[in-house]
This record gives structure tokens, sequence and C-alpha cells, in this order.
């Protein structure tokens, strides 16, 4: 008996050990830009190539314009996005307009992908409540801030879908931290349960504001945590947009086809701080580390990789640069524009008709903000 | 006219509105197959399928989120929480995510979901399961609250709930669950939200309170006219928001009034009725509006449950007081 459950012991490390080993990195373009995994190249035009570089020059300015205007007080809560492109956009970039995003709260580049128009996505930065009301047509809700509740309403999504029959999945994003709640483990099971078309992409950026990766879990990757759930999982270099968007389309290929939801685990980086709300990551992280996932950089090695194939120029790039400045200009003019919120617009809002109470505290504010 | 019992009222609004809407669904642990711990979901799952009545991984905050997302998609969820005091697992859902989704969303997304949950003292649950914690669901914006105390109020009610494009939480006393029958209509019908009941009129005290309480209230004012006193009871049926134009009109013609509640006494439901009265009837009042409510604790374990709850004893020593202040 004793000896039987030695070996069950054993047997359980090495199970461990066994399905660890199954999550390798897949990789398709290399630091370098060169084409290392010719088998998993992406079935895509050279138009498309271009196109998904020129969202991720774009988002990268619109990146450092948002960071001096939030320094300027001319943007509220602001989450940096440089260094995590690829992750964001290849992803992004794998789906179909009726496919349905539940972002967090650094999402912000996704769902303008998917039809956000920039200007509201100032507003909601500004904290202004048109900024998530979202057109007809654009299949993304706001931002999410409460970490991994997006995970569980996913699966509610994804499985509407299924219900409906519609031929599209929800996708959802967290970063590596999002993976310790609750929610996350909900939101796979659930979705796996009832095999919805579900994508939850885990950007593990290898801190949790300052808590790094390690800390988070003794899980050798994330993707592995699907296993639990028995839903396929897979790593990702996260700085190779190629490598992603394949990921992520295969991912909604099983989907519609009725093979339920994937976990993607993207490795990648943030450059800038958590937040503009005062986070430095000096404090946490060491400027070799920094130098290190620089090297990585998803736009250089997709420039390098373009640049080879003669689909990319120094010309094109500035380009893409000057409408992007000249488009966030334009957005913020429309921002500007909006008539500021007011505290009547919240109270006529809380529900579809105002409670008697609500609605004589409405008259009090009608009357204070009249002022 | 069917006689029913609360349960069989709530499974016979389930059944109505799953019929009349194809968007509604639903869904919580054991509620398929099985027919849910208490069998309000009897039967659903054969008459309209897995698809519409279907069973939940055991996670409450999965459930939350999967009635989020399914509202998303243009879907009417009513889901169950097996038991109430197991809705700390799904807050976030609640107060965090479903109650704002309107204002959230600048109009655009509505969350038309209606979560039914068993509660309430009196049939010697384990911990976890009996207590009164709408008073956390009144304080939160953005959703409506609604007790029966009836199996007809229950049926109009719950009909009412789910067709309401706000989320509703809507709380079952167990202990009402199956201790009376009551004629019910077969056919449809709908009691509006937010508006309460005069169930007994009287002229000298006000007694106001809502689900069990209200049966308790009713036994006190039979004692209380043997003694000469006249006592109106009203049930609030919906606790969030609170029909205040009934409470005032009763206040104003009784010049005396009593809250009564099950849950503890701290800052709940009938704190909120007290001081209402307070903003808008004080110079009606001839004595001060007193409260009978549970001590501060949390519900006990069984063996102590009768003499925590309050009862119609209770009732009728608080309106004595204020009937001879």
């Amino acid at each position: 008996m004793a000896s039987k459950l030695k070996n069950a012991q054993l047997d359980a490390q090495k199970a461990l050990e066994a399905v660890e080993e199954q999550f390798q990195t897949l990789q398709i373009l290399n630091e370098q830009g060169e084409v290392v995994n010719e088998s998993a190249m992406p079935d895509l035009t050279d138009e498309q190539l271009q196109e998904l570089m020129r969202r991720m020059v774009y988002t990268r300015i619109l990146d450092q314009r948002s960071i001096s205007l939030n320094r300027q007080g001319r943007l509220g809560f602001y989450a940096p996005t440089a260094g995590q492109e690829a992750s964001q956009l290849a992803s992004q970039f794998a789906l179909e307009t009726e496919d349905f995003i539940l972002p967090g709260y650094r999402d912000v580049p996704q769902i303008v992908w998917h039809g956000l128009p920039l200007s509201q996505a100032f507003l909601w930065s500004r904290g202004h409540f048109e900024g998530m009301n979202i057109p007809e047509g654009v299949n993304v809700l706001h931002p999410q801030i409460i970490i991994g509740a997006q995970y569980v309403q996913t699966a509610g999504v994804a499985l509407g879908m299924k219900k409906r029959g519609t031929k599209a999945v929800a996708i959802t994003y967290t970063g590596d931290g999002g993976t310790s709640q609750g929610d996350f483990y909900e939101g796979i099971n659930f979705a796996g349960a009832y095999k919805a078309p579900a994508i939850f992409v885990i950007q593990n950026n290898q801190f949790a504001i300052s808590t790094p990766r390690e800390k988070q879990t003794a899980a050798k990757t994330l993707a592995q945590k699907a296993v639990a759930a028995g839903i396929p999982g897979i790593v990702v270099d996260g700085m190779d947009p190629l490598a992603v968007y394949k990921a992520t389309r295969d991912a909604r290929e099983r989907a519609v086809n009725g093979e339920g939801p994937t976990l993607i685990e993207t490795l990648t980086y943030r450059y800038g701080p958590h937040t503009m709300a005062g986070d430095d990551p000096t404090r946490y992280r060491t400027a070799d580390l920094d130098n290190e996932w620089e090297k990585k950089d998803p736009l250089v090695r997709f420039r390098k990789f373009l640049e080879n194939k003669g689909l990319w120029s120094e010309e094109k790039e500035t380009e893409v640069i000057e409408q992007a400045k000249e488009e966030i200009k334009e957005a913020l003019k429309q921002a500007d524009a909006a008539p500021k919120q007011k505290v009547t617009d919240l109270m006529s809002i809380m529900y579809e008709e105002m409670p008697a109470t609500l609605k004589e505290q409405y008259e009090i504010y009608k009357e204070k903000e009249s002022k | 006219m069917a006689q029913m019992t609360m349960i069989q009222a709530i499974t016979d609004a389930l059944r109505t509105e799953l019929r009349n809407d194809p968007n509604v669904l639903v869904f919580g642990e054991d509620v398929g197959v099985n027919g849910g711990v208490f069998r309000a979901t009897e039967g659903l799952h054969q008459e309209f399928g897995e698809d519409r009545v279907f069973d939940t991984p055991l996670a409450e905050s999965g459930i939350g989120g999967l009635a989020v997302g399914l509202s998303l998609q243009g879907f009417r969820p009513v889901p169950e929480i097996q038991f109430f005091g197991f809705v700390f697992e799904v807050m976030d859902s609640i107060a965090g995510q479903l109650a704002r989704q309107r204002y959230r969303s600048g109009g655009r997304y509505s969350a038309p979901v209606t979560i039914r949950s068993p509660f309430g003292g009196g049939v010697h649950t384990p911990d976890m399961h009996a207590d009164s914690l709408e008073g956390l669901m009144a304080q939160t914006p953005g959703v409506k609250v609604v007790i029966p105390s009836t199996p007809y109020d229950a049926k109009g009610l719950l009909i009412s709930a789910i067709r309401d494009n706000d989320p509703v939480i809507f709380l079952e006393h167990m202990k009402l669950y199956r201790s009376f029958r009551q004629e019910v209509p077969e056919e449809e019908y709908t009691i509006p939200l937010g508006k309460a009941e005069v169930k007994r009129e009287g002229t000298d005290v006000s007694i106001i309170t809502y689900g069990a309480m209200v049966h308790e209230s009713l036994k006190a004012a039979e004692e209380l006219e043997k003694e000469g006193f006249s006592a109106e009871v009203i049930d609030l049926r919906t606790v969030s928001p609170l029909d205040i134009e009934t409470i005032v009109t009763s206040v104003e013609k009784t010049g005396r009034a009593i809250v009564v509640q099950e849950a503890q006494k701290q800052a709940g439901v009938a704190a909120q009725v007290v001081a209402e009265i307070n903003d808008r009837a004080i110079l009606s009042l001839e004595a001060p509006v007193l409260r009978v409510a549970a001590p501060d604790t949390v519900f006990p374990f069984p063996q102590a449950e009768s003499v925590w709850l309050p009862n119609f004893k209770d009732v009728i020593e608080t309106a004595k007081k204020v009937l001879t202040f």
C-alpha cells in the first residue's frame, strides 16, 4: 500500500511534467524578422500584411500621443499599450466584424480597430458616459475594470451566440495577474462545459502592476490552465504578430465549427507603466529586463519581414505616422465638442424609468446644474 | 381557478414567460432535469428543453457572468442562485456589472435579468442559507428588489420582473414556499413592481412590512383588533424602489407607524422606511416610528432561530408602544 501511494505521488509529478512539456511557445517570426516556422505561416495577402503593420505603427503613435495628452491633462485614465501591439492587434485582426470583444482596461486599441470611434475612446478616458455608448453594429463591450469579470461574461456572450446559431466568436483579454482570479477559472470552465465559441486571451506581460508573473502561480505556463477546463490552450510569442494571428485564427475556426473555446497565452511586455496614474516601473523592473524585451519588439521584426518582401518602406511608415497624428487630432476635437456630462445624465440612465425618489433628486440636481 | 402554493405559482410564472418570450432562459445549479432543489423549475426542462432550461456548473459568479453575457446577446436570463446566502459569490455580477450596464454603455445595453433566490428563516437550514440580505441589494442603485408574500403576488410580480428591462433580484421566502395555498389564476397577469399593497385597512397604526413578516403582522393586527386597536398592514412587495406614496398616505391617516422586517436591525429596509416617513410625514406623527427586527447578528444556527426571528408577539408589543405613546 505504502509503495503504491509513493508511486502514485511520483506519477502525479510526472503527469504534471508531461503536461507542461507540451506547452512550447509558437513562434513564426523571430526577432530578426525571419520566418522560423514556415508550416505555421498564416494565409495572409500582401495587403493584409501591410494593413496589420499599418495598424501597429498607428497604435504605437496613438500610445505616444495618449501618454503626452494625459500628461497635459487632456486625457484621463490611460493604460499604455506599447510593446503589446502584436498581442493586441494581430489577435483582433484575426476576427470578423460579427465577433464580439470583451476587453480589459488596457485593450482599447482592439475595440477601436473593431469599430469604436477614437473620439469615443478619448471620451471614455476622460470619464464621460457617452464614451462607451457603442454604435450599433460595433460588437464590443466597454473595457472591464474588475479583473477577470470579462471572462465569465465571455462565456455568456459565447453561449448566446451558440444559442442564436451565429457563426461568430466572443473574445476576451486579461493579463497574467487575471489568471489568478476565480472568474478566470469559472469563465473558461463554463465555456468548456457548454462548448461555447469563445477565445480567451491572456496577455502575459510579465507583471500585474508590480507583481511578477512567477508570484502569481506555480504553473509553468498560464496556457496549461486550459487543461483543467478540458479546453485547448496554446502559448505564443506575443511579440510575433504572425504567431498571434495564427493562434487566434485557428481558435476562431475551431469555435465557429462548434469545437468550443481556446485559451491563448501571449508572451509580451508593456514598455510603459501600468497606468498613467503614478505607477513607476523602475521600482519593480530592471533596465536590463526592459532592454531584453525591447529587442523582441513586434514592430521592428514585422518591419524587417515586410521590408525583405518589398512590402514596407520608410515613406510608407511616415505616411502612416502623419495620418495617425491627423486623425488623433480630429478625434480629440470631436471629443472636446461633447457636452459636459451631468449628474442628471447619470440619474436618468440608472434605470429605464426613474423611480419616484430618484426623480425628486433629479429635480434638485437639475436646478443645481442649471446654475 | 387553481389552488397553488407559492412554489407552484413561481413555476407557473416561469412557464408563462418561457412560453411568451423565446428570449427567456432559465438556468442555475440543478434547475434542469432535477427541477431545482425546491422544485421551482419542476417540469420546465421537459417542456422547453435543454436550450431554454439548463443546469450550470457549480459557480455563482459564473452564473452571474453568464447572465451578463446572455443579456448582451439579447436574451432575458432568469438565473437561480440556489440559496441567497451564496450571493456573496456573485456580488460583482450584480452590483458591479448588471446594475451598471445601462449607465456604463450610455444606454446602449440594458440588463433585463431576473435573479431568483430562496432565503429566509424558520426552516432550519445550515449556515449561509437563510440570512435576509435584501438590505445589501436595496442599497445598490440600478437593481430592483422584489419580495412576494403570497402565491398570487409571487406569480404576478415574477412575470413583471422578467418583463422588466432592468435587473431584478427576486427573493423567495423559504418558509412561504409551501406554507399555504391560494387561488391563483391560470392565465397570465402582472403586478407592477414598486407598488405596495394595503393588506388590511386600519385607522390607529400602520404596520409596514414585507415577506414572511406580512403574515406575522396580519396575525398581530387581528390580536390588536381584539384589544380595540385598528391596525393597517402594508405589504411593500418591492423593497427597492419603495412605494413611498402608499406608505405616506397610510401614515398620514393613522398618525402612528411601525416597520417590521425579519432581517437584523442595522442599516436595513426598515431603517430606510423610517427615514422616509420622517422626511415626508413627520407632522402627521403622534409617536416615534419604531422597528421590529432581528438582533444585529448574522442569522443564527437553527437551534436559536425561533427566538431570533421576530414574530407576531414582537409586533404587538412594539405596536402597543407607539399606540400608547
